[in-house]
């Protein structure tokens, strides 16, 4: 079809239509890289949060922030018992193992977070562990002793007794040498040494240890309130947006406009309902109606879609092809296919719907952030996919936690940015076809 | 295809004539508001005439005439009001879907508008693909066989450079070569070209003309052409009728009818032709006066008689004269001058 290689040809033309296809690739390109890099089944069980998260900050800010603020946020740091030597002494009855993890603390500021934890191996008594923290200055401070389970954590920053002891919160107070009471601490920088000494009593008793100090920035897009990273939840949210918005705006526009043409080739009462049923439905409220369903039914995203749909069915826009329609019902062409024989539905579906569809690109085009935007509102209002990271459910997590009351001000901006983002490249890309595709428009 | 072809053969009666037109009303109800009654549209007001097989036969008439919904009627696009069309003998009213479909394989159409009748979005090679895959012709090979074929027939050449084109890529009379091509490519028994050439530069009028009588003289083709120019009539056809406000004034064979036209209508029609003599250039013509008849309120009795220089009073206006009036053996006028 010429009008249609001559209007893509014609693309180029157009800055707007280029840029916008450029976002668009580029939101296609991040859709393509999240799906294949994060299996469906392996993102919805991330984004359920637990153990996965453990050894990342809660609510950290991207790590870019920091850069623009100078680089003094310390990152996040493990040491784990596997890489370090374990010193053995037989005590006779029982063992004494001594396991020395050492961290680097380079950073101006203080960590978010410090937590143990241990995985204990035993038949029947449970191994006894006492911890102590070595500053590098030479100071020991001990931390806790008791008995460990077989998965088992120490939460040192949460230690209301250890924070008395220090006059500070924990993870202030383990990584400075100032006076108890100090307005302003300063961080003391140097190898820390975390010291765990573990009495066992069995011969086949291990334990394993995990020390996390917790960073306060962490990766391109940071971390929730669950310490879940948002590059998930945002990496995903792109095939689940553009999925949405192009199935319901496929599902709207070619059924609608199939309706609007079955009613203006046989006319009379078929026209006369499809007519009644549009007006009908034109004046029901959309949200609504899916908050509804979402509140008293089911918030599957495909069941919204399905719904989206299927009020889409009968939209305004059977006006608008209707009056596209008309006068071509009337062509010669179409007499003469009646005159050769084709039917009813070939005369719709190949002679009456194709005459019209480059006008609609454009119409379709932009209507696809519509339906992107209107699943992220759904989400926003907590009737998003219950297991489906999206954008909308990042916002949604976002408000509940006031984000931007605490200054998490990067868990509302990324989603949103990527919201607009979505807008912009199809508004861009549709503008810009509407001028080809309907030349009345091109001299503008 | 061949099941009306089969019919004629049984059917008992039938004589030579391909197609037996008699007494066809075609109305259209005017409503207001989708229901109430407003007024009829006598489109076609009576009409009765018969079309032998390889007969070529010119419909004559002013526009609003009746003659392009008499077209569309024996296309089957318009269900007649009343009156019987058998084609090869069997009634197109009492066809079934299928056999409706082979009728319309029977008939080939050419319109008037040859940009408006072929869809613009099609390459010519799928608008001439379309009737075939209509008709059930699934190789692809024997399409495009049949396509070259047609193409060829209508003069269209080289047919694959053709094929790729669109139709607005296309000279006028090129569209009209395809639409021609596309009334031929189902083999038809009748053609109706709907005033093929009038929307036609003059240069190629009488190309397209010629290529029609070619056409129907090699398939023998039964030809209704429906034309308003009497000029263009002479040398194509075999008989003429003359459409008057829905009804049929005057038919006979082409020649009779342009030396003794027998109806007032038609001597005024010819009377309206251009006169090559140069020497009477400057005369002066008689030329029918007032407008054409309305076709919802026609006149009473004959429907000529408002404009007819002869009409009698007491008697034109009142009743309207039979169509088979014969003043002489070849002519038939419906025209109470000749009773």
């Amino acid at each position: 079809m010429t009008r249609w290689r001559d209007g893509l040809a014609q693309i180029r033309r157009y800055p707007s239509a280029v840029v916008g296809l450029l976002i668009i690739a580029l939101l296609l390109a991040t859709a393509i890289y999240a799906v294949t890099a994060i299996p469906y089944s392996e993102a919805q069980k991330l984004w359920r949060g637990g153990d996965a998260w453990q050894e990342l900050p809660v609510n950290a800010s991207p790590v870019w922030t920091d850069r623009i603020r100078g680089g003094e946020a310390p990152r996040t740091i493990t040491a784990s018992s596997d890489e370090v030597a374990v010193e053995r002494e037989d005590l006779g009855a029982a063992r004494l193992e001594t396991t020395t993890l050492e961290v680097d603390f380079p950073y101006g500021d203080f960590p978010s977070e410090i937590n143990l934890f241990l995985e204990a191996e035993f038949e029947q008594r449970q191994p006894f562990t006492r911890v102590h923290w070595r500053r590098p200055d030479g100071q020991e401070i001990p931390i806790e002793a008791r008995r460990v389970g077989e998965r088992d954590r120490f939460s040192i920053s949460q230690d209301r007794q250890l924070e008395s002891r220090l006059g500070f919160a924990p993870q202030i107070g383990l990584l400075t040498d100032a006076e108890p009471g100090t307005a302003e601490p300063d961080v003391l920088q140097g190898t820390y040494q975390l010291v765990i000494e573990t009495v066992h009593f069995e011969e086949d008793a291990r334990l394993h240890a995990d020390l996390v100090v917790y960073g306060q920035v962490h990766g391109a897009f940071g971390t929730d309130h669950q310490r879940r990273d948002l590059a998930v939840a945002l990496l995903w949210g792109t095939p689940v947006a553009l999925a949405f918005g192009l199935l319901a705006a496929v599902g709207t526009t070619v059924t609608t406009l199939i309706i609007a043409a079955t009613g203006v080739w046989y006319g009379g009462w078929v026209d006369a309902v499809i007519q009644r049923l549009t007006e009908v439905n034109i004046i029901l409220p959309l949200l609504p109606i899916l908050v509804m369903i979402g509140t008293l039914y089911s918030t599957s995203i495909w069941l919204m879609l399905g719904v989206v749909v299927v009020l889409g069915i009968f939209s305004a826009g059977i006006k608008m092809y209707r009056s596209m329609l008309l006068p071509i019902r009337q062509a010669p062409y179409i007499e003469a296919a009646r005159a050769y024989g084709a039917s009813g539905g070939r005369i719709i579906l190949r002679y009456m719907v194709p005459r019209i569809l480059p006008v609609l690109i454009p119409t379709f085009v932009t209507l696809i952030p519509t339906y992107v935007f209107l699943e992220a509102s759904l989400a926003v209002l907590g009737l998003g996919d219950p297991v489906l990271p999206t954008w909308g459910k990042v916002l949604h997590d976002a408000q509940a936690q006031s984000a931007l009351y605490h200054g998490f001000y990067y868990w509302v901006v990324s989603p949103a940015a990527l919201l607009m983002l979505t807008g912009l490249g199809f508004a861009m890309l549709g503008f810009a076809l509407d001028r080809i595709f309907n030349p009345r428009l091109r001299s503008l | 295809m061949s099941a009306p072809a089969a019919t004629a053969a049984s059917a008992p009666g039938s004589d030579s004539a391909l197609l037996e037109v008699d007494g066809l009303y075609t109305h259209f109800e005017l409503r207001q508001w989708g229901f109430l009654r407003t007024g009829t549209v006598r489109a076609v007001d009576g009409v009765s005439f018969t079309l032998d097989a390889g007969e070529a036969t010119a419909v004559v008439g002013e526009s609003g005439c009746g003659k392009s919904s008499l077209a569309r009627t024996l296309l089957g696009l318009h269900r007649p009001t009343a009156g019987s069309l058998h084609f090869a003998g069997s009634e197109l009213s009492s066809l079934g879907r299928a056999d409706l479909k082979a009728y319309r394989a029977q008939v080939g159409y050419v319109q008037q508008d040859p940009y408006g009748a072929l869809p613009p979005f099609m390459e010519v090679r799928r608008i001439l693909a379309e009737p075939l895959i209509v008709h059930g012709i699934r190789r692809r090979a024997e399409r495009w066989q049949r396509i070259q074929a047609a193409l060829e027939e209508v003069g269209l050449a080289p047919a694959t450079e053709i094929a790729g084109k669109f139709p607005h890529q296309l000279s006028g009379g090129q569209q009209q070569r395809v639409v021609i091509a596309r009334a031929l490519l189902l083999r038809p028994a009748m053609l109706i070209a709907d005033e093929p050439v009038s929307m036609l530069d003059a240069s190629v009028r009488v190309e397209i003309l010629t290529l029609l009588h070619r056409v129907q003289q090699e398939h023998r083709l039964a030809l209704l052409y429906i034309t308003h120019d009497l000029s263009t009539v002479r040398h194509y056809v075999d008989r003429a009728m003359v459409m008057y406000g829905g009804r049929v004034v005057e038919q006979a064979p082409v020649d009779a009818l342009l030396r003794h036209p027998q109806h007032p209508y038609t001597e005024a029609l010819l009377s309206a032709l251009g006169d090559p003599d140069a020497a009477n250039a400057g005369r002066p013509r008689p030329v029918p006066g007032g407008e054409a008849p309305s076709l919802i309120h026609p006149p009473s009795g004959c429907r000529y008689h408002p404009r007819c220089p002869h009409a009698m009073a007491g008697r034109c206006e009142l009743e309207p004269p039979p169509p088979d009036f014969r003043p002489r053996p070849e002519h038939r006028v419906a025209c109470w001058l000749r009773e």
